[in-house]
């Protein structure tokens, strides 16, 4: 049985090996990339079906970031957003005949996972400055700092161990029952794995805002005494 | 002497799946249990709740998910089988 932590390269660029998660990634690029622009091409205050699918979208995709961040989902819509749209598609790639989701791939799911790390990173110390970051770490007191800081690296790796496994498992059972009972039989199990590749892409994204908002966010506890606090 | 190490890692990674299983299906059920109890007692908050429970429930279920790649490393990519 072909183990799924490895990976034959398809054709080769020159030096460079390309893989097949990296094939089926381009496509759904390309696909969502294009989709979207014609989507969004002819918008109208009167909106047509399609538009009021993607103006839905968008507006649980607010409210999500709005209730977990407390902070305006302008700057945060895009990132979340195409992270879940990309998971989304990502593990429903499955559905079309031959191709292996590349969220199957501890790979894909190890840069998506690193792009959110970044993305913490990033929003922390734009919205707090680099020392007002740092200082985060050391909260709720110095003696948390080592405990902070390996946390910053395990969530990211669970958060890649979680979208692996899930999604893996699934192709992997699929396999398994369609090698040993045949044709057919996996049908039930694919449409679980829609409905875990659903779930999974929210959590992934759900995930990305509480990571993002906690990096973003006024420390949560409100001191005792009642002191003045410059907000920033 | 490679043919026992494999039967022991086929061996392993059972157990490692199966009890590492247990853990994580009793916090799941109680997880839900207390949604469940919290949204019969109050159904307008059953929003956030759901949503707080689906984030919880994934944080749990990782720790199965940890087991289940400790198995496959076990089964695929084990070091001591050449």
């Amino acid at each position: 049985m072909k183990s799924p932590l490895a990976l034959d390269p398809v054709l080769h660029f020159g030096p460079v090996p390309i893989t097949a998660p990296v094939l089926v990634t381009w496509v759904i690029l390309l696909v969502l990339g294009v989709g979207a622009a014609a989507a969004t091409r002819r918008l109208t205050l009167e909106p047509s079906k399609l538009q009021a699918v993607l103006e839905t979208l968008v507006t649980a995709l607010d409210a999500l970031i709005l209730d977990t961040m407390r902070a305006k989902p302008g700057p945060y819509r895009a990132l979340i957003g195409t992270i879940f749209v990309y998971v989304l598609v990502a593990n429903w790639s499955s559905l079309v005949p031959g191709i292996e989701p590349p969220t199957a791939h501890i790979e894909t799911d190890a840069a998506l996972a690193l792009i959110v790390f970044a993305a913490t990173l990033v929003y922390g110390v734009r919205t707090r400055g680099f020392l007002g970051y740092l200082k985060t770490f050391a909260e709720p007191s110095w003696v948390m700092i080592p405990l902070n800081i390996i946390e910053q690296v395990t969530r990211t790796f669970s958060l890649v161990v979680r979208l692996f496994g899930n999604v893996m498992s699934g192709v992997f059972v699929v396999g398994i029952v369609l090698s040993l009972a045949g044709l057919l039989v996996p049908i039930p199990l694919m449409a679980l794995d829609l409905l875990t590749g659903a779930v999974q892409a929210y959590i992934f994204a759900v995930l990305a805002t509480v990571f993002i908002g906690a990096a973003i966010e006024s420390p949560a506890p409100v001191p005792p005494t009642p002191q003045p606090r410059t907000l920033p | 002497m490679n043919n026992i190490i494999q039967v022991v890692s086929i061996l392993a990674a059972a157990m490692a799946v199966s009890f590492g299983a247990i853990g994580p299906a009793l916090g799941e059920g109680r997880a839900v249990a207390a949604a469940m109890e919290a949204i019969a007692r109050q159904p307008e908050a059953a929003g956030t709740l759901s949503r707080t429970l689906f984030v919880g429930l994934a944080m749990i279920e990782t720790m199965a998910i940890y087991c289940l790649v400790i198995a496959l490393l076990v089964l695929f990519a084990n070091p001591f089988v050449k």
